[in-house]
């Protein structure tokens, strides 16, 4: 595989930034659905209050990165949305589907009339966020097996994505979601809620380092491209140090959710998420659609790649000031007596 | 009959979803625009009555938003799902156009939309003011884009086709400023200013059929029927551009919506009839000569070209354009009389207390959005057979998918948007139902006694 960086570069470049909005997604809107999830845990209704309104002002930020995901693929790889999309029907559509239920839950669970009425809801968002979150690890399972696309269109079936390997994916990303949430929450609340939930951390965090082990394992075996480049020379140069970080940045976790830090754990499980999503980069570079359409197969003409580059450029540092503000506005323990914060 | 097939299928997929979907954004948009006014009216003139209305609005406000934003996710992804091809062969063109959107429009949305609903306490007035003008500024800046792409898919330009036919961007600016967008971005903003000008004057003149001293619910219906007597008569001229426009780039859809089959000189206007499309007629028609022609020719005798023109396979369907065309128009007309009717009963200062204009007023509390989904589906349906309008056509743009997978995904869709949306919209009206009162909370008002309060002390000190 050689690359020529003087024609190659834009596709690259856009690569990247796809990549970073979905790292973005996954890691802003993974803490709060995985508070969506915690519902199950924590029943009590000013708890449960107290949780949403750590969220409440930033999920809609947070699942933005998901329309710039989806967006932005259309705009500089179509190729990778027109096969991907058709592929992973079903779970695209369990997801928006997850989505939605926990989207209006945020206010409808505050506005219902009832006790049975706010339960409803409850359950709704409990529900939504936990089959987004499983259909967003069965799709990303589904990617990394492979893809069957003949002449620029999808060729499989509709339940070719549904395997052994997916439904792992599923599960582990619902379990890292729930550390994820657990630990925003350690940061965002205090007294017993957070006890509980340095707790629930420790649980979740261990599983998901297995479930970690487990997929890490598995996934060189998916396509001999991927063990070539996780077991060989120079791959492993590169590759090696991916897991040594992980159990690092898991034993700092640790250390901080035994010691009370607020918030270490949560940096921490940032970190594995974003180490994790790197392994996935080195496993399917220069693919976009494995097995066989690349990065630059997928890529949109010049023209359009160029044009909504000078546009990121200007605009994903803004982006990211401004909800650095909004976070920041909101900064600060969330207990019963704030509203909303 | 429709033919249960992946294809109609897909294509009720697509009309149910962005159906649902464009009657939040419309409302978002309308509403957003309109809060900013009441805040800085506050802020300037430090009435009460203009904070109260402000959070009184910000929580059917907030609840439209969150709505429309799960449910534009599923059209974000819907054009991969079900129309992979058009993805495929349009995307290079109107995918940097979406993706503008999401980076100059959602984020900024999404960044302030919180300081919005929550921040009041946090901020201070002024900067909260602000990040309601950037929300604001927001879902116009979303409007231009998306409308940039629609207007696109009707009349394409700026453009190459490939060898494989994928269309290629050739010129920006050409594409962005196509030849409809200048008039089709105008209509539809002040079709939501128009849609919530008469949700606001629903509201207020249901409140005032109760309390006719209301001063919030006066307010509200005051600055509704001033919307309604600026807004209705001037989307009536821009609909005339608007339709003077599609007669030069898509002259098939002004016949479908004129309901003309044969060409012809000095062709009259069809007020009612019932197209009759297997013979190729309008029947029991009712019309009035010559204004027609004299409408979109502005001539007495100037020449109109009929469906006969077109080959059957390449004409849109026609009674459903036909139907919608009328049902906008119809309902933009009676908006433009109670407008008028208002400014009447202002001058006669008899505004508040006219049970009819308010029963009226009540009664067309939906017609804006009413009108806004008729004129939607008078231009999507009168693009037909096409998706880029003359280039590639809707039967070939479809995914690869079978119809029972589009079956279970349409019946899923239709359940959960009737209930999930269904009951959002039935907590919208409730709060709407409610009279604005003095010292109207903001949107999260279940929650223990607040440290600080919603409203900044010096400002209320003022009052």
């Amino acid at each position: 595989m050689s690359i020529d960086l003087a024609t190659q570069w834009l596709p690259l470049v856009w690569a990247g930034l796809i990549a970073f909005a979905v790292l973005a997604y996954v890691v802003l809107d993974g803490f709060d659905l995985g508070v969506g999830m915690l519902f199950l845990l924590e029943r009590d209704d000013t708890d449960r209050d107290i949780m949403v309104n750590t969220i409440a002002p930033v999920w809609d930020g947070n699942e933005t990165w998901l329309v710039l995901g989806g967006g932005g693929l259309l705009a500089v790889f179509p190729l990778a949305y027109a096969t991907i999309l058709p592929a992973l029907y079903p779970t695209i559509i369990a997801m928006l589907l997850g989505l939605i239920f926990r989207g209006v839950a945020f206010e409808f669970r505050f506005r219902a009339l009832t006790r049975r009425g706010r339960r409803w809801w409850d359950v709704s968002f409990a529900a939504g966020s936990a089959i987004a979150a499983l259909s967003q690890g069965l799709a990303l399972g589904g990617l990394l097996q492979g893809i069957k696309v003949v002449d620029r269109a999808y060729a499989g079936g509709w339940w070719d994505w549904l395997t052994p390997f997916t439904l792992l994916c599923g599960v582990a990303l619902m379990i890292g979601y729930q550390l994820l949430g657990a630990t925003w929450l350690v940061w965002r609340t205090e007294g017993a809620l957070q006890t509980r939930c340095r707790a629930h951390a420790r649980r979740f965090g261990i599983a998901t380092l297995a479930l970690i082990g487990v997929v890490s394992l598995w996934t060189p075996f998916l396509d001999p491209r991927f063990l070539a480049r996780w077991f060989g020379w120079p791959g492993i140069a590169l590759t090696s140090p991916v897991p040594i970080l992980v159990l690092l940045l898991a034993w700092r976790g640790w250390r901080g959710l035994t010691r009370g830090a607020d918030v270490a754990p949560f940096l921490c499980a940032l970190g594995v998420f974003a180490l994790c999503f790197a392994g996935l980069g080195i496993s399917m570079f220069p693919l976009m659609v494995p097995p066989s359409i690349t990065i630059f197969d997928a890529a949109a003409p010049y023209e359009s790649q160029i044009f909504l580059l000078v546009g990121a450029a200007v605009l994903v540092p803004i982006i990211l000031a401004y909800t650095i503000y909004a976070y920041w506005v909101f900064r600060g323990k969330v207990t019963a007596r704030t509203h909303a914060h | 009959m429709p033919e249960f097939d992946a294809f109609h299928l897909a294509r009720m997929q697509f009309a149910f979803t962005v159906m649902v979907h464009i009657i939040f954004p419309a409302l978002s948009i309308g509403l957003a625009s309109y809060l900013a006014v009441l805040e800085g009216l506050w802020l300037v003139t430090k009435r009460r009555v203009f904070l109260d209305l402000f959070q009184y609005w910000l929580k059917p406000f907030s609840l439209a938003f969150g709505m429309g934003v799960v449910s534009g996710l599923v059209m974000a992804y819907q054009f991969g799902t079900n129309w992979a091809v058009f993805a495929d062969k349009a995307g290079p063109v109107i995918g940097p156009l979406m993706g503008y959107e999401v980076l100059t429009a959602f984020f900024l949305e999404a960044g302030f939309l919180g300081v919005m609903l929550f921040g009041m306490s946090k901020v201070g007035p002024k900067l909260h003011f602000l990040a309601t003008c950037i929300v604001a500024a927001g879902t116009l800046v979303s409007a231009f884009w998306i409308l940039s792409v629609n207007s696109w898919m009707q009349t394409p330009a700026g453009y190459s086709i490939a060898a494989d036919g994928r269309m290629m961007p050739e010129h920006w600016l050409s594409v962005i400023f196509n030849p409809s967008f200048f008039v089709r971005f105008p209509h539809m903003v002040l079709a939501c200013y128009l849609a919530v000008a008469f949700v606001v004057g629903g509201t207020g003149a249901f409140q005032l059929l109760r309390d006719d001293r209301n001063q919030a619910s006066r307010m509200m219906f005051s600055m509704a029927m001033w919307m309604a007597a600026i807004v209705a008569p001037a989307q009536i001229l821009m609909g005339d551009a608007h339709g003077l426009n599609t007669l030069l780039w898509q002259p098939a859809k002004i016949a479908a919506m004129e309901g003309h089959y044969d060409s012809g000189a000095g062709k009259g206007l069809i007020l009612f009839g019932i197209p009759n499309e297997a013979q190729e007629r309008i029947d029991y028609e009712i019309q009035i000569p010559h204004l027609s022609a004299l409408i979109l020719t502005h001539e007495w005798n100037g020449m109109l070209r009929g469906l006969k023109e077109w080959a059957p396979q390449d004409r849109p369907p026609v009674a459903i354009v036909f139907w919608s065309f009328r049902i906008m128009v119809g309902l933009g007309s009676l908006m433009a009389l109670i407008g008028l009717t208002s400014l009447w009963l202002r001058w006669k200062r008899r505004l508040y207390q006219t049970r009819l204009m308010l029963w009226a007023t009540l009664a067309m509390g939906p017609a804006g959005i009413i009108a806004v989904l008729a004129g939607w589906v008078t231009t999507e349906v009168g693009r037909q057979p096409y998706t880029v309008y003359g280039v590639l056509r809707t039967a070939q743009s479809l995914s690869p998918i079978g119809a029972p997978g589009v079956a279970i995904s349409l019946l899923a869709f239709v359940v959960v948007y009737l209930s999930v949306f269904g009951a959002g919209v039935l907590l919208m009206l409730r709060l709407m139902a409610k009279a604005p009162i003095s010292g109207e909370p903001g949107p999260t008002p279940h929650l223990p006694a607040r440290a600080a309060g919603i409203t900044p002390g010096p400002a209320m000190a003022a009052e």
